[in-house]
């Protein structure tokens, strides 16, 4: 297959509605190609119905599309089984779920938890909530010098014998692609139950659960040229029977008396009330055309556009790079030596560069880097050479006006 | 303690910007030079001492840290302002925000709508509620506080 941008890009209408905008939040929510829309429009136009429980011939067809989208989503990730796909409304609820499940049947008093610097407040947070009170401690593995996941700080932690291991797969603020494969190797090796937080990462390359052997992984449909509102959480089967849920209510349920209830079987065990149905076919739509793309040439465009980008960085003063050009899944977080990361972000977004200036819900991270945040320029494989250039040319102009 | 000149001399900086930087603003045309006289308002205002930047005056809501001292003075009821922020676009646009307000009575704030003169400078197109702006907050402190 050969990697046809301009054909690509043709095929997000979002571009044909904003000519004179850059684009280079992707890491926020990416934008989606028309066959999202064509399948989330299909269903509401002609297939919409509650699925499951009703007694008609189209709530079949609508839960015949629904369940197919999780097929899907359990085939791109290599599940062993559909029933192994949860939907959740995104990675952060899905963190929620998996977090207070975990408590009681898995986590007691006592028992740590093992996370990273360049955890994603999804990935912490749910923790300080739902199992910090309860006497799980946290561990935290540091950053090396060059701002990535330290490996041998993380062999020493796994000897506190943490019971479970959760790490993003990319850092959300500095696009470091972590060593998931040792990760979950050495993790599994000490006993851990291994948690991957995906959000970042799914779209950078595929994953097959079963190879890597994790045990649970998050993701978001929108950071996945999907719709927003929709997430996966994908776990084992044995370790998605202990979790208990932590919504109840509609489809949950098996049996409801007033003084007990009994629950349904996995997925729906955890997919309390009416699910996401245009969401999640929407997902089932946005990963079928992400396979009949050329991954692996979007990956190389995706690489070729920070290198670009890194070079020409270079060459403007004062810009300090918080992430690396390499092992990095498209993400770059930049500061102007002495400058508050909002007026750089200000003076792109009035240049038409749309970017994220803060802490990335990653707020430890910048505490860790003694940083008041960055300014977060992440790419996608429908950006072009031409745009980094624009992008950089703006910069510079920006950082003009910030350093006379 | 803050120190209570820091109103006065804060008024006095205000407003000079009112009378000479705000019509300099209204000539320039292109945006890099509005920016260029924003990002330096800032200068001119009197520098926060450590306990105006206590947490206690940090507006929530901003990216960037933003302090807002108020005094009302008992005998005019007129409330005065004194600002401070870590990020210079944030900083401007507060200092144009309160040029036009300082000074003013409840009744007179009331029938004051000074986010109007960004629109007209073309410097905030629209005062959203996102935290990357921190002006929303900073105003909405400010209408909460009188």
């Amino acid at each position: 297959m050969n990697f046809d941008l301009p054909a690509l890009r043709q095929q997000f209408p979002f571009f044909t509605a904003h000519p004179d905008w850059i684009y280079l939040d992707n890491a926020a929510t990416l934008h989606k190609p028309q066959a999202v829309f064509d399948a989330m429009n299909q269903f509401y136009c002609a297939q919409n119905s509650n699925v499951h429980r009703s007694a008609h011939g189209l709530s079949q067809q609508a839960t015949a599309a629904f369940e197919a989208a999780r097929t899907i989503v359990a085939q791109f990730l290599n599940a062993r089984s559909s029933h192994e796909i949860i939907w959740t409304s995104g990675t952060t609820a899905g963190f929620n779920q998996l977090v207070f499940g975990l408590m009681g049947p898995v986590l007691q008093s006592g028992d740590r938890v093992l996370i990273s610097t360049m955890e994603h407040h999804a990935n912490i947070v749910p923790w300080h909530i739902h199992a910090l009170p309860f006497g799980v401690e946290l561990d935290v593995v540091p950053l090396t010098a060059d701002h990535r996941f330290d490996l041998s700080a993380f062999a020493e932690l796994l000897k506190l014998k943490p019971k479970v291991v959760s790490i993003s797969h990319v850092s959300n603020a500095l696009g470091h692609i972590q060593p998931i494969a040792d990760i979950a190797r050495l993790a599994k090796a000490a006993g851990a139950i291994v948690v991957l937080d995906g959000a970042q990462g799914i779209v950078w390359e595929k994953v097959d659960v079963q190879a890597l052997d994790l045990d649970f992984y998050l993701f978001s449909g929108h950071k996945l040229y999907g719709p927003t509102g929709i997430g996966v959480l994908y776990g084992k089967t044995e370790y998605l029977e202990l979790l208990r849920p932590l919504l109840g209510g509609g489809e949950m349920i098996k049996t409801v008396s007033f003084s007990q209830s009994s629950w349904n079987d996995l997925p729906y065990r955890l997919e309390a009330g009416t699910p996401n149905m245009a969401g999640a076919i929407g997902l089932g739509a946005a990963i079928l055309w992400l396979q009949q793309q050329d991954i692996a040439a979007m990956q190389h465009h995706k690489k070729a556009l920070v290198q670009r980008f890194y070079e020409g960085c270079r060459q403007i003063p004062g810009l300090e790079l918080l992430s690396g050009p390499t092992t990095n899944a498209g993400i770059v977080a930049l500061n102007l030596k002495n400058e508050h990361p909002a007026d750089l972000a200000t003076l792109l977004d009035q240049q038409k560069i749309a970017v994220r200036a803060g802490t990335h819900c990653a707020m430890p991270l910048f505490q860790a880097l003694n940083s008041k945040g960055s300014v977060r320029f992440s790419f996608a494989c429908y950006n072009s050479f031409d745009e980094i250039d624009r992008t950089l040319t703006a910069l510079a102009t920006a950082v003009e006006l910030l350093t006379e | 303690m803050i120190r209570p000149d820091i109103f006065t001399e804060t008024a006095a900086a205000l407003k000079n910007i009112y009378d000479t930087q705000l019509p300099e603003l209204r000539q320039l045309k292109d945006w890099q030079s509005r920016y260029r006289i924003l990002m330096t308002l800032g200068k001119a205002l009197p520098v926060f001492d450590s306990d105006g930047h206590r947490d206690e005056f940090l507006v929530q809501g901003c990216e960037s840290k933003a302090w807002l001292l108020h005094y009302q003075d008992p005998v005019t009821t007129q409330h005065f302002w004194a600002f401070d922020s870590d990020a210079r676009i944030v900083k401007g646009l507060i200092i144009l925000i309160l040029a036009q307000v300082n000074g003013l009575t409840a009744e007179e704030f009331a029938r004051a709508s000074p986010e109007l003169l960004l629109n007209e400078l073309q410097l905030q197109q629209n005062i959203s509620p996102s935290r990357s702006n921190g002006l929303l907050a900073v105003l909405t402190k400010i209408k909460n506080v009188i």
